[in-house]
């Protein structure tokens, strides 16, 4: 203690040439223990704004009465607190559905999210019916319908589709993307089945029951 | 005066005794003195020294405004539009209140721009001032935050859906996205937790690091003394014998605090006028879609964000695969440019970044692009201080190439912001992406158009 240094140091200085080496090992062991701790006490902070057991329990399916449906129309009913849409599509719609193929980004929506049994070129369970995530894969803008044939808003040779008022992304009458546009994936196709000829359940595909 | 007694000590007048009393135990006087009461500034500030002080007026504008609406609003989603609504219709003076804080958003953007900008005309960020200018740019991370977080908070159409596409951009960073965009939300969609933890972050945890870095930016401010429109160090300059201060320099007090209280004075008159006759501003500071309360199910038909944000918005929508090709291109011929530039131990570095943006640029989606070109637009005001290579600061000595290559920037930047109002065309999504490369552009060839530009010298003396 006072047999190197002549100058006298306030308590708790170190001089740069009489450090001790076990209390600077002490010092950082403490450092990186209380590291440690500070890192393991900020974990229930940042894990608390995870989704609530509550949120999560808020997935339930849903039901949709189509009997009031015409050809040509669209219903939206909300399940996750997202939109789905339901549209009858008619002939001169779905004949669209079958031509447009070189216009689309992922036509046989190979990368894009559907059930197994709606994985067809008109994206649906039955044809005419058609069910989707009305959420733009872009930024999760609703788009808005735009079903007239060569609308002028949507420039010459439009088949009639969806167009995405936040970043312009188009889409047709199977949500399936045009290329090149900001969304990179066709509109998803959410998990459902028929209950009757008049009645939808959506969030849920399993057999029977 | 001393009575004929020699003991009796000169009477003290109470506050003075009280100074002394307070400065014994808290060095009020010398942190007055330091900050701005013996604070020496140069003598040649101009118009565009106003900002700075209107810029603090108005961080205490918003202080005092959003106090007094925590009083009545409500950070719950069935309840928050509707609490809005019960302030500007039921609460005695609310709607002044609501006002004061709505323009009060839009006029610290304009005011902070213009601050910002006077700091590229006279080369405010330049040695020795660096921390100084990045304080200030994590001031503007700060204030962009309060702006996001505190438009959804009125749970209107353009609140929900414009926290919608913000949040959805972090659900487009590869791997941890998705995750990260519902541990954000602390739901699936936007939904009462959204609401109600943004108004957390709105009301204290952004404030509270606002406040510590102003405080930051000002003492920064003060410890290298101010710069000036010649660009002039006035601590270098000799004393002048008589007053004990630089040649060019003067206490900011009261000489300033006069000139900041007059610029208040003429903003003030400009403020009020827009609170009392054009709050909405057209649909600019108040959106008529955020008039209809949030709707999770139905995007209104045109959604923009406010205008302060718009640049960056078109910056956003301008990235597509298209826009990647030129990229990826320039990014090629930057790298070989600025080559022989970079020194040898560093080139293997600069290869293997440049090779992995490369990929990057090809394997990720243009919508990550997108995310990160917003980012980078905001960031890259960080790296000023070190990109600009002039041996002047100030504009009135720079040549050409500067004032031409900020011109360009200045325009780049209010066409965008102009065009993040519109819905996108094809014509508009080209003008945004010729208007996104003159935008980086201005920083990114700035170490060499900031080289090779013809410069006058800088004066000894401030001039007029």
């Amino acid at each position: 203690m006072s047999n190197s240094s002549e100058a006298t140091l306030p308590p708790g200085a170190a001089d740069a040439e009489d450090v001790d080496a076990g209390r600077r090992r002490l010092l950082v062991a403490t450092c990186v223990a209380g590291g440690a701790a500070t890192a393991a006490v900020a974990w229930p902070f940042l894990a608390s704004m995870e989704p609530s057991e509550r949120a999560k329990a808020m997935g339930a399916p849903v039901e949709a009465d189509i009997s009031a449906l015409e050809p040509g129309q669209q219903m939206i009913v909300e399940w996750q607190g997202k939109p789905v849409w339901i549209v009858r599509r008619t002939k001169e719609m779905l004949a669209t559905l079958t031509k447009d193929a070189a216009l689309l980004a992922d036509p046989s929506s190979k990368r894009s999210e559907q059930p197994a049994a709606a994985q067809n070129e008109f994206r649906s369970l039955k044809p005419e019916l058609m069910v989707m995530v009305g959420i733009c894969t872009h930024l999760g803008c609703s788009p808005t319908a735009k079903f007239a044939p060569n609308d002028p808003s949507m420039g010459a040779n439009w088949p009639g589709g969806f167009f995405c008022p936040c970043h312009g992304s188009k889409f047709d009458l199977a949500g399936r993307v045009y290329s090149n546009m900001p969304a990179p994936d066709n509109l998803p196709v959410p998990k459902y089945k028929y209950l009757s000829e008049t009645k939808l359940l959506i969030g849920d595909d399993s057999k029977g029951a | 005066m001393a009575n004929g007694s020699t003991t009796t000590p000169v009477k003290q007048h109470w506050a003075n005794g009280l100074m002394d009393w307070v400065n014994d135990r808290f060095p009020l006087t010398a942190l007055w003195e330091s900050q701005w009461g013996k604070y020496i500034a140069p003598k040649n500030f101009n118009f565009w020294y106003y900002f700075g002080s209107l810029a603090a007026m108005v961080l205490a504008l918003q202080i005092i405004t959003g106090i007094f609406l925590t009083m009545n609003y409500k950070p719950d989603a069935a309840l928050a539009f509707a609490s809005v609504e019960y302030i500007m219709r039921e609460v005695p003076w609310g709607w002044l209140i609501r006002y004061l804080h709505s323009t009060g958003a839009s006029a610290f953007f304009v005011v902070v721009y213009l601050h910002m900008f006077r700091g590229l005309l006279y080369g405010s960020y330049r040695k020795p001032r660096e921390l100084t200018w990045i304080f200030g740019c994590l001031i503007f991370l700060c204030l962009m935050a309060e702006g996001f977080f505190g438009y959804l908070l009125p749970w209107g159409q353009m609140s929900y859906w414009g926290a919608q596409v913000i949040v959805n951009l972090f659900a487009a960073i590869p791997v941890i996205g998705p995750d990260l965009a519902i541990w954000i939300r602390g739901d699936y969609v936007i939904g009462d937790a959204t609401l109600n933890r943004f108004f957390a972050f709105h009301v204290i945890a952004v404030p509270l690091v606002l406040i510590g870095l102003v405080a930051a930016h000002l003492m920064a401010l003060h410890e290298t003394g101010s710069n000036n429109p010649d660009g002039v160090e006035i601590k270098k300059q000799p004393k002048d014998p008589a007053t004990g201060l630089p040649l060019d320099g003067i206490y900011s007090h009261p000489l300033y605090s006069v000139k900041d209280v007059f610029g208040m004075t003429v903003f003030l008159l400009v403020f009020s006028i827009i609170v009392f006759f054009a709050p909405e501003m057209g649909g600019y500071f108040l959106e008529y879609n955020n008039f209809i309360p949030a709707d999770p199910l139905k995007t209104p038909a045109h959604i923009a964000p406010v205008w302060y944000f718009t640049p960056y918005y078109s910056i956003l929508r301008a990235t597509t695969t298209e826009l990647m090709y030129v990229l990826a291109a320039g990014l090629v011929v930057l790298v070989a440019f600025y080559w022989r530039e970079i020194p040898r131990k560093l080139r293997p570095i600069v290869l293997g970044v440049a090779a992995v943006l490369l990929a990057g640029f090809f394997l990720i989606e243009a919508k990550v692009w997108g995310v990160v070109l917003m980012g980078a637009s905001v960031l890259i005001f960080f790296l000023l201080p070190w990109l600009d290579r002039a041996p002047v600061k100030s504009i009135r000595y720079k040549g050409p190439l500067y004032k031409s290559a900020l011109a360009i920037f200045v325009v780049a930047f209010l066409v965008l912001g102009y065009l993040g109002t519109e819905a996108p065309t094809v014509l508009f999504t080209r003008i945004a992406q010729v208007g996104t490369l003159l935008y980086f552009g201005f920083f990114v060839l700035m170490p060499w158009y900031s080289k090779i530009d013809s410069y006058k010298p800088e004066p000894a003396r401030v001039t007029k």
